[in-house]
């Protein structure tokens, strides 16, 4: 089933700088990524007949008709899945384009995590995290960190794996920041630095977590027949799926707590892009925590479950690696614009246009969201 | 009555989840059982995910069960817990087959197991509300 393959393209994409206090609103976030996407494709904002804003940051379609004037709005949707919302946006984003519904969508996301409310607070107010709220929240697992730390302990548990092999990935991840002038770290990042970070949930330290950030992120999707008459060169949405855990709204009851819905979707983006794991380039992995990267390594198919930990070592994620992660600096270093920013990348880098941290010869490539608990998102792309 | 000076997040039952808070104030941990199937489940939800009933009892449960998984929280992300990490938070394993979150106080964090057995008590918080907790069972 070819599904999506090969009939759309990322054709525009745009960001704001990355900061710790924007000093703008969300609102302002949202429309200057958007319009830096839509000036990136080639495209006026009247020409925009399809947006996806992200769901629950107060911004939403209609934002976008008054400020933009657009006059034939023909569709709108959101995909409310945590961190796997951006990804996920881009398979409806897709649908209505491959039918004909739009022509032109924009998925678009922005926010103040570090300047406006911070995790701890906003997730109680979520409905996916209703069930966490009433029985688990009493009882103090309370934020992310807390409540992915026990699917860390029980991989570490069956499979040996080891905080230092957490702090692989954060490192390498660092590393690549570095070569990154709109990341928000700047500074290298050793080994031992990451095991005398201070634990926040064990096993994971407080360098096993992303940041809080400011910024807004955008991306325009077109057909892959008008993607060829605009400016860029077209990056092909190869294949894409969403997928949801077992027990999606607490993590406690699931089936398997070591395997997230990306162990769903891969084997489905992968049957429509018509490509395997060994075929990718450069991969854009979600990484709110180190050990979800090391997690949905496996449920990509990467290695097998269990051999997480070794993969990550070694340099093999690093730039110059098997398999480059994370190239722009991640959700760890660079910015938690919920993953919009991994999108981004990926196109850069299947453009040729990542700057120090381009991979050379990048032709395919992946993109990872994840969120909500478990909820997993992956496309593959091409040039 | 509320007690004003408590500080952490109270749950706010539904009607389908009022009988387990009920009985938690009675020092029992109770878990529907689907009157069709007879298959458990946790937490508190209308339908049985295996036959799709709707009918349901509340079974006590034996309250032992093992650790499944667990973690220590050393930073507090509510007010209401300020000054009480670092604390052990336990994936529990009933013995009737559905797990749930708990605390584990007055454990060694470093002797924690995969499989440790395991069992409920009840701690009352306020008058109103009461939650379970579990310690090691010899």
């Amino acid at each position: 089933m070819n599904g999506l393959r090969d009939r759309v393209a990322i054709t525009g994409i745009g960001e704001t700088a990355y900061t710790r206090g924007s000093g703008k609103s969300i609102m302002s976030l949202q429309m200057e990524a958007a319009l830096k996407a839509i000036a990136d494709a080639g495209l006026s904002p009247k020409d925009i007949d399809g947006v996806i804003p992200y769901a629950g940051m107060g911004v939403v379609a209609e934002d976008f008709i008054t400020n933009f004037g657009i006059e034939d709005l023909r569709y709108s949707a959101t995909t409310p899945m945590g961190g796997a919302s951006c990804v996920a946006s881009l398979q409806t984003a897709a649908m209505a384009v491959a039918t004909g519904v739009a022509t032109h969508v924009l998925c678009v996301v922005g926010r103040n995590g570090y300047s406006g409310s911070r995790v701890g607070s906003r997730v109680a107010q979520m409905p996916q995290f209703k069930t966490i709220a009433e029985y688990e929240m009493p009882i103090g697992n309370i934020a992310p960190p807390q409540l992915y730390a026990h699917m860390a302990r029980r991989h570490m548990e069956l499979y040996g794996t080891t905080s230092e092999q957490f702090g692989h990935i954060a490192v390498t991840i660092r590393q690549h920041a570095l070569l990154n002038d709109n990341a928000i770290m700047q500074t290298p990042m050793t080994l031992e630095e990451h095991q005398n970070s201070r634990l926040i949930a064990s096993p994971l330290r407080l360098f096993d977590c992303c940041l809080e950030s400011d910024g807004g992120t955008a991306v325009v999707v077109s057909s892959a027949e008008r993607a060829r008459d605009l400016q860029r060169p077209p990056v092909y949405l190869m294949g894409i799926a969403e997928g949801h855990p077992d027990s999606p709204s607490t993590i406690t009851q699931r089936t398997d707590m070591t395997r997230l819905g990306t162990a769903k979707a891969a084997p489905q983006a992968f049957a429509m892009a018509g490509v395997t794991p060994t075929e990718i380039d450069v991969a854009e992995i979600y990484d709110c925590f180190t050990y979800i990267v090391l997690c949905q390594i496996e449920d990509l198919g990467f290695c097998d479950k269990g051999e997480g930990g070794a993969f990550v070592q070694g340099g093999r994620i690093a730039l110059g690696g098997e398999l480059p992660v994370n190239t722009h600096g991640g959700l760890l270093s660079q910015a938690h614009i919920v993953g919009m920013n991994h999108i981004v990348e990926l196109v850069k880098q299947l453009r040729g246009t990542a700057g120090k941290a381009q991979v050379a010869d990048a032709e395919i490539g992946l993109v990872t969201g994840y969120g909500d608990m478990g909820d997993g998102a992956v496309a593959i792309m091409r040039r | 009555m509320t007690d004003a000076s408590y500080t952490r997040p109270i749950p706010e039952p539904t009607l389908d989840s009022q009988p387990y808070w009920d009985a938690l104030k009675e020092h029992r941990l109770v878990l529907q059982q689907c009157a069709s199937c007879g298959t458990s489940r946790h937490y508190p939800r209308p339908v049985c995910a295996h036959c799709f009933s709707m009918e349901t009892t509340w079974i006590e449960a034996s309250g032992q069960g093992t650790v499944y998984s667990w973690t220590v929280a050393h930073h507090p992300f509510h007010p209401g817990f300020k000054g009480k990490t670092p604390y052990v938070l336990v994936t529990v394993e009933l013995e009737e087959g559905v797990r749930m979150v708990s605390q584990l106080p007055e454990v060694d964090p470093d002797a924690i197991k995969i499989g440790m057995p395991v069992e409920v008590y009840f701690e009352d918080v306020t008058a109103e509300l009461t939650l379970p907790m579990f310690r090691l069972r010899q």
